[in-house]
C-alpha cells in the first residue's frame, strides 16, 4: 500500500514537472523537425521523456501538494540539443541505450546519477565496423595522455554524445575543423570554472601562456592546440595523447618546413588525397598556407634556373672583360 | 684635380646604404623563411630570428621607401628617372649592345654621364622598374602578409595568404636578381671600384 502511495506521489510530480511555455519562448520544435527526428530515430517519442525536461533551457518545478511552482534553468551540462543530437553519430539512439531507465523516476536519485558512464571503447572497440577508426588505439594513447591522470576525466569531457559528429574526416573547411576542435580545448582551458572541477591547478591563461607565438591569432585561428599538444600518431585519424606542457612543440621549423608536422595532423586527410598532384606544392593544399612549407616545386627551380642564367651571363662577360684587359 | 660631378647627394648615399643593407637582412632572412627545415642547407638563420629580423627589416625598408619616394619629388631627382627621349626602345637596345658588344671593342659609352642625365636607358628603365613597380609590389604584398586578416580567405578558390605570399616571393626574387645585376654593373666603370666610390662621396670619377 505504501509502495502504491509512493508511486502515485512520483507520478504526480512527473506530471508536475513540465517544460515551461516553450512555444512562447518561441524554441518548440518545428513540426517538419519533428517529422524529420521521427524518420531518424524510431525512439522518438520514448526519448521525449527525458527531453521534455533535458531538451529545453527552462522547465517549470511544480509542487502541486503545495501549489507551487518555478520555471527553473536546465543545467548546461544537463542540457540536450534536439536538433544537435539527432545530427550527431548517435541519432538513432534511445537515450535509455546509455542511460539507466531508473532515470525514469524524478526526482532523479543519486546512485542514479552516480550511474558509471560508458566510455567510447565500450561500444565500439573491437568491432570491426569501426575498426578503421582504430578505438583501441585512442584507447592507448588516451591512457597515456596527462588526461588519463586527471581524476574523473572521460571521453565525454570534449566529446559529448549527444552532439558528436565525425568531423576531421569529413568537413571541407579546414578553418571549421580548427573551430570545432579547438572549443573541446577551450571548454576547460579557457573556461575556469569547468576546469576547477577536475583539477586544483591555477587558472591558465591561454593567451598570454602564448604569447612568444608570432601572429597568435592567426596561428589559434588556423592550427588546433592539439597539433602542438599531442603526439602525432600514423595509426588514428586525430592524435589522442596529450603531451605535459612542457613537451608540446615549441620549434616553428616542426610546422614551417618542407617535412611539416602538419602533414602529419592537420592535413592528414587532405593529403592523403591530393598529395604531389597540385601545383601548390605537396605539403600544403590550395586552401591554405604555412611559411616554409608552402613551396612550390616547379618555382623554386624556375628560380634556381634564372639565378643560376644571371650568374651565368656575368661570369661570361666577367671572363671577355678579363680577356680584353690582358690583350691591352 | 677636378673631382667629377657632384651626382649624389649626402640624402641619397645615405638612403641607398640604408636601402641595401636593410635589402640584404631581407634576402637573408627571407630565404631562411621560404626554406626552413632543420636539413635545409639555404637556413642561415633560425625561423624565429628571421620572422623578427625580417619584419623589423622590412618596417625600416618601407620607411626608407617612403623618404626616398618624397626626396625625389622635392629635390628634382625624379627627372632622372623619366623618360623623355622619342626613341626610347633604340636607346635601350643602344646600351644593351654597348654591354654586350661595344664596350669590347673599345668604343665609347653610348650615352656619357651628364649632370641633367646620370642615367643610362637601360638603367632608367631598370631603375623605374624596380622602384616604382617592384618594391611598391613588395611592400604591399608584405604588408599584407603582416596583417593577414586585410585579406580575402580564398581567391578564386585559392588561398588569398598563398597568392599573396606568390607575389611576394616573386618580387622579392625579381629584385634581388636585380640587384645582383646591378651591383655588377657598378663595376663597369674604367675600374671596378670607380662607381663604388661614387656612392662614397657622391663624384662621378668617370669620364663617360
Amino acid at each position: 500500500m505504501k509502495t502504491l502511495k509512493n508511486r502515485g506521489l512520483i507520478v504526480l510530480i512527473l506530471l508536475a514537472v513540465y517544460p515551461f511555455n516553450s512555444q512562447l519562448l518561441g524554441i518548440a520544435p518545428d513540426d517538419s523537425l519533428v517529422v524529420k527526428w521521427k524518420d531518424i530515430n524510431v525512439f522518438y517519442d520514448d526519448n521525449e521523456r527525458c527531453l521534455i525536461c533535458h531538451g529545453e533551457e527552462y522547465y517549470t518545478l511544480s509542487d502541486t501538494v503545495a501549489g507551487v511552482s518555478q520555471i527553473r534553468n536546465m543545467f548546461q551540462d544537463y542540457f540536450v540539443n534536439r536538433e544537435d543530437y539527432y545530427d550527431g553519430v548517435h541519432k538513432s539512439f534511445s537515450c535509455t541505450d546509455c542511460h539507466s531507465s531508473d532515470f525514469i523516476r524524478f526526482p532523479h536519485d543519486v546512485a542514479t546519477r552516480l550511474e558509471p558512464r560508458y566510455a567510447c571503447i565500450d561500444c565500439h572497440g573491437y568491432d570491426e565496423n569501426y575498426a578503421h577508426l582504430n578505438f583501441e588505439e585512442i584507447e592507448v594513447e588516451y591512457n597515456n595522455s596527462t588526461h588519463a591522470s586527471v581524476e574523473n576525466f572521460s571521453c565525454w569531457k570534449c566529446h559529448d554524445p549527444h552532439s558528436y559528429k565525425l568531423f576531421a574526416s569529413e568537413v571541407a573547411d579546414v578553418g571549421e575543423l580548427v573551430l570545432y576542435d579547438n572549443n573541446m580545448c577551450l571548454a576547460c582551458h579557457a573556461n575556469f570554472t569547468e576546469f576547477r572541477l577536475l583539477t586544483d591547478r591555477e587558472e591558465i591563461n591561454v593567451v598570454s601562456k602564448h604569447e612568444w607565438l608570432p601572429n597568435q591569432v592567426l596561428h589559434f585561428e588556423s592550427v588546433r592546440c592539439i597539433e602542438c599538444h599531442t603526439q602525432i600518431s600514423d595509426s588514428i585519424l586525430v592524435a589522442h595523447m596529450v603531451l605535459p606542457k612542457d613537451q608540446a612543440v615549441k620549434n616553428c621549423t616542426e610546422c614551417h618546413s618542407a617535412n611539416s608536422r602538419l602533414m602529419s595532423t592537420l592535413y592528414k586527410f587532405e593529403s592523403k588525397e591530393k598529395r604531389g598532384n597540385g601545383f601548390f606544392n605537396s605539403i600544403i593544399l590550395n586552401r591554405s598556407y604555412v611559411i616554409g612549407a608552402s613551396r612550390n616545386i616547379y618555382l623554386g627551380y624556375l628560380s634556381l634556373l634564372i639565378f643560376l642564367g644571371v650568374l651565368s651571363v656575368i661570369g661570361i662577360h666577367i671572363f671577355f672583360r678579363v680577356i680584353k684587359a690582358k690583350r691591352k | 684635380m677636378s673631382k667629377g660631378l657632384y651626382l649624389y647627394p649626402k640624402w641619397i648615399r645615405l638612403w641607398h646604404i640604408t636601402n641595401a643593407v636593410l635589402f640584404l637582412i631581407l634576402i637573408v632572412t627571407g630565404i631562411s623563411l621560404q626554406f626552413s627545415g632543420q636539413d635545409e642547407p639555404f637556413v642561415l638563420v633560425s625561423f624565429k630570428t628571421a620572422v623578427s629580423w625580417h619584419n623589423g627589416a622590412a618596417f625600416f625598408l618601407t620607411l626608407s621607401y617612403v623618404v626616398f619616394v618624397i626626396g625625389n619629388s622635392v629635390t628634382g631627382n625624379i627627372r632622372h628617372y623619366r623618360n623623355n627621349s622619342s626613341t626610347y626602345i633604340q636607346d635601350l637596345l643602344k646600351q644593351f649592345n654597348y654591354y654586350r658588344r661595344d664596350m669590347f671593342r673599345g668604343e665609347p659609352h653610348p650615352f656619357p654621364v651628364t649632370e641633367e642625365s646620370k642615367f643610362n636607358p637601360l638603367q632608367r628603365f631598370s631603375y623605374v622598374l624596380a622602384m616604382y613597380a617592384g618594391m611598391p609590389l613588395l611592400i604591399i604584398s608584405g604588408i599584407l602578409l603582416f596583417y593577414p586578416g586585410m585579406l580575402p580567405r580564398n581567391i578564386f578558390g585559392v588561398s588569398g595568404l598563398l597568392i599573396t605570399d606568390l607575389v611576394h616571393i616573386a618580387t622579392g626574387f625579381l629584385l634581388s636578381i636585380f640587384m645582383v645585376i646591378h651591383i655588377y654593373t657598378c663595376t663597369l666603370g674604367s675600374k671596378p671600384t670607380t662607381l663604388f666610390k661614387s656612392m662614397v662621396d657622391g663624384y662621378h670619377h668617370d669620364d663617360h
